[in-house]
């Protein structure tokens, strides 16, 4: 009777040990944050986004990158800006369009002047169907389609981070910081191969098509 | 055996049946009251929308109901335990139940009179004023309001995670803020483009599935100028808890001027938009 109730005792306490660990190390677990580059009183940060991240956990999935103090490339999706500051976004966008599951979302809005600057084209529209991802901040009301790259273009990237001398669009846009908090970012294209209406995998996961915005 | 079994149903025994229904008959003429005009005023969710009085009026009156049962428990329980508890130090059973038909008669008549009566006042509340109480009715409402097709159509559109507002008698433009004209019917088209989600426009008294390849309608008539809270009330991923917006109840010249600026903001991305429909299969899927 002792024994079985030892035995009992020990693998719930197992159970209960592997859930907290599950639990803890979801809450506990997050990607770095890149704080952004400040010059001239204005902030920048510079992104990358890649058809496949080309390294474990995951190096199939689709995913954004963010440029350190130091020019090195990390996987984040965590971003530093402080508050009340013009913040300037540059995107190297390497993936191929999948376009836009609502269309509405091709609209460029909150950024100064409503605008982006594609290739050097300045739009307040980008067509649905070139979209690949987007840089979409719902509470700032901020959201900016990207373009994907032409599906026969050559030296295509196939692992982060991607060089600029592979195929790429070069996305800017600018907005002002909102006052200090903390603000869900995401992609708007369900660009998620292999899951569920493209809205699985790194669609859901931080780190990867999500992250947040730190005002400081 | 101890003095209570002894001398239950004595003729020295008090009339407890007597006195345990004055004290609940006391406590209810007290409580029922302040229920309704003291407690009553703040249960939720308010005035803002004729749907949110009616659901008030109801959430009051059940309470109100339900003050005399909770009670005549609470009366009951607080009696036996002042009365009938066992007193010395030795522990003996009490008088065995034998049944009462008129009590189990009484019993099962009242509680089917209220649960039947519950049934009917939230059945006519459902088809009444208040045309549906602000739920989702599905694709053909049982009741709408008069000249449902003429008064305001609001597609709301569930995606992850983000709600948008077409409006076709407007041009179709999309928008992802909502403001709704005070005192004027509104239909809401609730869909969605991926999974199901759940609109909640809380101060609305509004809550629809969003369901792709489905339109769930729902009726509300705002009564307030007052700002109103949308949230997702159905667990849809990631950022599902941050699925909220707020909206803006504003006078038929202010709700006029709105959609005007809407339509002329978002007059480029218009063109790309599909024809409006009741929903909508999106393209492209190719990645899914």
């Amino acid at each position: 009777m002792a024994r079985r109730v030892a035995l009992t005792g020990s693998v719930a306490i197992v159970l209960i040990a592997a859930v907290l660990f599950y639990l803890l190390d979801f809450l506990f677990t997050a990607p770095p944050a890149i704080s952004a580059v400040i010059s001239g009183g204005e902030a920048h940060l510079t992104l990358q986004t890649v058809p496949s991240y080309g390294h474990a956990p995951d190096p199939d999935w689709v995913s954004y990158l963010a440029k350190d103090q130091d020019g090195h490339w990390v996987h984040t999706t965590i971003y530093k800006v402080p508050a009340h500051t013009l913040v300037t976004v540059t995107v190297y966008q390497y993936d191929t369009a999948t376009g836009l599951r609502n269309p509405f979302l091709g609209q460029v809005r909150g950024t100064v002047g409503g605008v982006a600057t594609y290739n050097g084209k300045v739009l307040s529209v980008l067509d649905p169907n070139d979209a690949s991802h987007t840089f979409t901040v719902p509470d700032l009301g901020i959201s900016v389609a990207l373009p994907g790259v032409n599906n026969n273009a050559p030296n295509q990237c196939s692992a982060a981070p991607c060089p600029l001398s592979e195929a790429h669009t070069t996305i800017t846009f600018s907005f002002m910081s909102p006052g200090p908090g903390t603000y869900r970012w995401q992609c708007f294209v369900p660009c998620a191969a292999g899951f569920y209406l493209g809205n699985g995998g790194p669609m859901q996961t931080l780190g990867w098509m999500d992250g947040e915005i730190e005002v400081t | 055996m101890s003095a209570v079994a002894h001398d239950a149903g004595g003729p020295g025994e008090p009339r407890h049946g007597v006195r345990i229904a004055t004290i609940w008959a006391v406590a209810t003429a007290v409580c029922v009251p302040l229920m309704i005009w003291v407690v009553g005023p703040h249960i939720p969710p308010y005035n803002g929308s004729l749907q949110t009085k009616e659901q008030h009026d109801v959430n009051v009156t059940l309470a109100s109901l339900a003050v005399p049962i909770l009670l005549m428990i609470w009366v009951y329980f607080g009696y036996s335990i002042a009365v009938f508890r066992q007193r010395g130090t030795v522990i003996v059973d009490g008088p065995p139940d034998t049944g009462e038909p008129r009590i189990q008669v009484l019993w099962v008549a009242v509680t089917s009179v209220l649960v039947l009566g519950l049934a009917i006042y939230g059945t006519i509340g459902l088809l009444g004023a208040s045309k549906g109480a602000g739920g989702g009715q599905g694709p053909n409402p049982l009741v709408k309001p008069e000249n449902a097709n003429k008064i305001l159509q609001v597609q709301v559109i569930g995606q992850q995670w983000l709600w948008t507002y077409r409006f076709p008698q407007y041009g179709g433009v999309e928008t992802p803020n909502l403001e709704l004209p005070v005192n004027e019917w509104v239909a809401f088209n609730v869909t969605s483009l991926d999974v199901i989600h759940s609109f909640w426009a809380y101060e609305l008294g509004v809550k629809a599935d969003a369901v792709p390849g489905s339109n769930n309608i729902a009726y509300a008539k705002p009564l307030r100028l007052e700002s109103f809270q949308v949230r997702c009330a159905e667990l849809c991923g990631i950022w599902h808890g941050h699925m909220n917006m707020v909206g803006q109840v504003v006078t038929k010249a202010q709700f006029a001027s709105w959609i005007a600026s809407q339509d002329r903001k978002y007059a480029g991305v218009t063109k790309y938009l599909p024809p409006y429909a009741p929903y909508y299969y999106p393209v492209p899927l190719r990645r899914g």
